[in-house]
This record gives structure tokens, sequence and C-alpha cells, in this order.
């Protein structure tokens, strides 16, 4: 423990005196949280709160891993951020915010992407590192660099109104792998359509993210190993399943056949949207729509989105059918050969036109970058969301 | 008797829109037999195409994982709640 390290000034014992009189923390757990570092993955819903506490809490290094900038759908849960830093980089807008909350806090930038070719250096300059991204690729990136490096993982994903939060790799615990060894393939893994999030969940997980880290800082309580917590806002219910450390997990069990990081796109099975789907002209443009539309040729507009989304904004002419029901609705679009489907940004609609011409529509046509890009280059009257 | 199943978020689409489901059966293979003669959507997104659970999709009885039982032979008993738990990540937008 160097100088700066192995005492608080005045101020700093003002600052932190509601932990200092707790026999729990006091002036060594504080002494402890000043001399420790975290790393927050990503700037957003979970990682806002994470490092707001965290900040707050006194600990001594604070890094943050972002390459976006703030937008305004945003703001509805990614509370590190302000109205003014609309357009700013995350990084700039939570270091700013941070060093408003706490000076004594050193924040560290990490203006890249987190992959394998980076995150071992990087993660390593850290003691414990809490992954606020909620994406599989970098789920499971995360978790390898922290097992491999023998960092403890405090992990936490969202979903609508329900959350998943857990610690793991830790010296005897379980890691992401031991609970799911493999991610679901994208054609599973639901959509936007069944997306969106309520602005507070990422405030509970995130906040018992950081109660987590700040646990295996001080080294109190009994920390979230081998359990993992779920929490149903809606019902208002947490609950506490079990979990094992699995001796035949690929990374951290008793013989690991993954020893170093991999290509975790691939392995998630990512890949770039169909390039042959382009190349076979299943696409048109926004202006290509604009001017059909507008000679009134007789074009069929389908948009597979939500009825909410429908009601946020839509395309004048079109006609609702959302893509999970649209297998049992082919029926109402006989007659209509000439087709162009449309969603949010053009992957649900990628989908829905594979299923149409499968079906026998074999002219239906893909919006590329559906409703956003026709408000972006057509229509800008419309809201974007 | 019937047991509780728990319908996750993303799934409940594919089971009526209910997060609750009531199913009879002696062992969790069988009560998911059931649940996917029901709701035959369901059964892509819990079984592969070999029959097998999902590596994504954890299934617990009560607060135990069915992989540190007897998996699909874990046997329920009355009052015993099964949760179908997949991994989610809210991250993704389209």
């Amino acid at each position: 423990m160097n100088e700066a390290t192995s005492a608080l000034s005045n101020q700093e014992v003002a600052r932190y005196s509601r932990h200092l009189i707790m026999p729990e923390v006091g002036m060594d757990g504080q002494l402890k949280l000043k001399a420790a570092s975290v790393l927050c993955i990503g700037a957003g819903g979970l990682g806002s709160p994470v490092a707001l506490y965290l900040g707050a809490a006194g600990v001594g290094r604070i890094g943050i891993v972002d390459f976006d900038v703030v937008d305004y759908s945003n703001l509805q849960r990614q509370i590190i951020h302000g109205t003014p830093d609309v357009g700013r980089p995350k990084l700039e807008s939570a270091r700013d915010r941070l060093t408003e909350i706490n000076p004594e806090v050193t924040v560290v930038t990490h203006d890249v992407a987190l992959s394998s070719a980076n995150a071992i250096d990087l993660l390593s300059g850290y003691d414990i590192i809490v992954d606020g991204t909620d994406n599989f690729p970098t789920r499971y990136l995360v978790n390898d660099a922290c097992v491999i490096l023998g960092k403890p993982n405090v992990y936490g994903s969202i979903f609508r109104f329900e959350g998943q939060v857990s610690v793991f790799a830790t010296k005897d615990g379980p890691c992401y792998r031991c609970l799911y060894p493999e991610p679901p393939p994208p054609g599973l893994v639901p959509s936007c359509a069944e997306g969106g999030v309520l602005g507070i969940l990422p405030g509970v997980i995130g906040t018992i993210q950081a109660t987590e880290a700040v646990k295996l800082i001080i080294g109190i309580g009994e920390a979230l190993i081998n359990r993992f917590m779920i929490y149903d806002a809606l019902r208002m219910r947490f609950r506490d399943l079990k979990l094992k450390k699995d001796p035949e997990c690929p990374v951290c069990g008793e013989n690991p056949t993954i020893t170093e990081l991999i290509d975790y796109e691939q392995f998630c099975g990512i890949t770039p949207p169909v390039a042959s789907e382009i190349s076979e002209g299943n696409e048109v443009t926004v202006e290509d729509l604009k001017a059909r539309l507008d000679a009134n040729d007789g074009v069929f507009l389908l948009d597979v989105r939500e009825p909410q989304e429908f009601e946020i904004c839509r395309i004048p002419g079109s006609t609702l059918i959302p893509l999970g029901g649209l297998p049992h609705r082919l029926t109402e679009l006989e007659g209509h050969d000439d087709m162009i489907v449309h969603c949010k940004s053009g992957v649900r609609s990628a989908k829905a036109v594979k299923l149409l011409r499968e079906a026998g529509f074999s002219k239906a046509k893909n919006l590329r970058g559906g409703i956003l890009a026709w408000i972006d280059r057509v229509d800008s009257t419309l809201p974007k969301y | 008797m019937a047991n509780n199943v728990l319908i996750p978020t993303p799934l409940r689409v594919y089971a009526g829109k209910q997060d609750v489901v009531q199913v009879e059966g002696k062992t969790v293979g069988e009560l998911l037999e059931n649940l996917t003669a029901k709701y035959s959507e369901l059964r892509s997104h819990l079984y592969n195409e070999d029959g097998r659970l999902r590596r994504f999709v954890n299934v617990y009885v009560n607060d135990d994982d069915i992989r540190y039982l007897d998996r699909e032979a874990t046997s329920v008993n009355d009052g015993d709640t099964i949760s179908i738990v997949p991994s989610v990540a809210g991250g993704v937008d389209e």
C-alpha cells in the first residue's frame, strides 16, 4: 500500500464517514476500496449505476471501456449521462459525471471495442471486472478472459422486466460457461421485437453488481458465488438458484480445452448480414420505395414490426403483420406478389423475406435499413425510437 | 397433480403469452413433454434437432438445476415449481 492509499485526508474522512463508522467497513475497508481498481465494461444501462456507486463509494481507480456516443434513446436508463451529453462520447460524459461526484477517484477511459486481441491486456490492469455490455460475444469473451487471468467477473444481464446476476471466475467458483456452456444461435435470440427494457431494471441489477464488487474488495459478507440470482420486476420477486462449478467446463474445468481467447463472434454464430441475399437483389433502398410509392405502381408494403412499434411511427400505406405471426397469416398476402417488407432496421424483415420466398412469394424484397433509414433519408418528421 | 412451470419472458410468446403454465408429469422430462405437446412452438426453443435440451436453457426444480440431479429423469413432487431459465442478453438491438 503506497502513501496515497495508506491514509485518508480529512476531506475523505468526511466523505466516507457513513462507511467508516460501520465496523464491517471501517478505515481498513475504506482503504481497501481506495487501493482497488475495477473495470466497467460498457457505460450503458448496467455500467451507469455500477460506475456511479463505485465512484461514490471511493473505489480508487475505475476503468471504463466504451466506444459509443450518448443517444436520446439511452437516457431512459443510462443515468450516468444527461440530456446535454447527447452526441458526446459516453466515456467523456461518464468521466465528467464521476469526477463531479467524487474527484478522489481516478477514472481511466478505454476508447476501444473489447476484443480477443486487447482483452487480456486491458483486464489485467484491474482487480475486478464488471461486465455491463450484455451481449453474448462480449459476455463469453469477458468470462474466458477473467478465468484465464483469475479475476472475478461480476455479471449482470437484463431483459424487459427480468434480470440475472452472479459472480463468476472466482478461485473455486463457477464461470458463465458452467451456467450456460453455449450461447443461443442468433435465430433463437429474441430480437428487438420482443426486446426493450424497463429503465429502472438495469438500476436494480447494476446496483447489485456494484454491491458484489464492493463486498469482494472489502472481503465481507457472502458473495453471489455458486448462486445465480434472477429478478422479476413485475412480480417483484428475487430468486436464488443454485449453481456449481462444472468439472467438464471447457474454460474453468479440470481439463480445459480453451486456454486462450477465441473468435467470439464466430462462437456465437454471428456472421455479417446475409451477403448472398443482397447480391441476389433481395433488397431495395428507401429511395426506391419512395419512388414506387409516389408512382403508385401497386407495390404492397408489409411491416413486420410489433404493434407498439407501429404505434410510434409507420410508413403510410403499410400493412402490419408482426414477424412472429407471419407464418400463420400468409393467406392474407395472396395476390401481393410484388411486395416490399420492412421492420425497424432490416434484420427482422430479412427473416420475413426469407420465409416469404420459401412460401412462394418469390418477388418479396427487403427494405434495407428499415424504417430508420426511411426516417433518415425520406421523412424526417417521423419520430425515431 | 399439475405442477407450475414458470415460463421466462423471451419464451412467453410461444406459450400463449402466459408466465405460469400448469402441467402434469412425474418427471421433468414428462412434464416438458406435456408442456411442448400443449405449446408446440416451444419445442424448438427447448430442444435441439437430436431431442436434447438446448445448452442455453436450464431447467430448475425449485432452486436446483436438473443437471445436478437426474436431468430429465428428475422426479417431480406435488408443489414443486419448475423454472425454465434461458440465457438472455438485452444489449443486442436489431
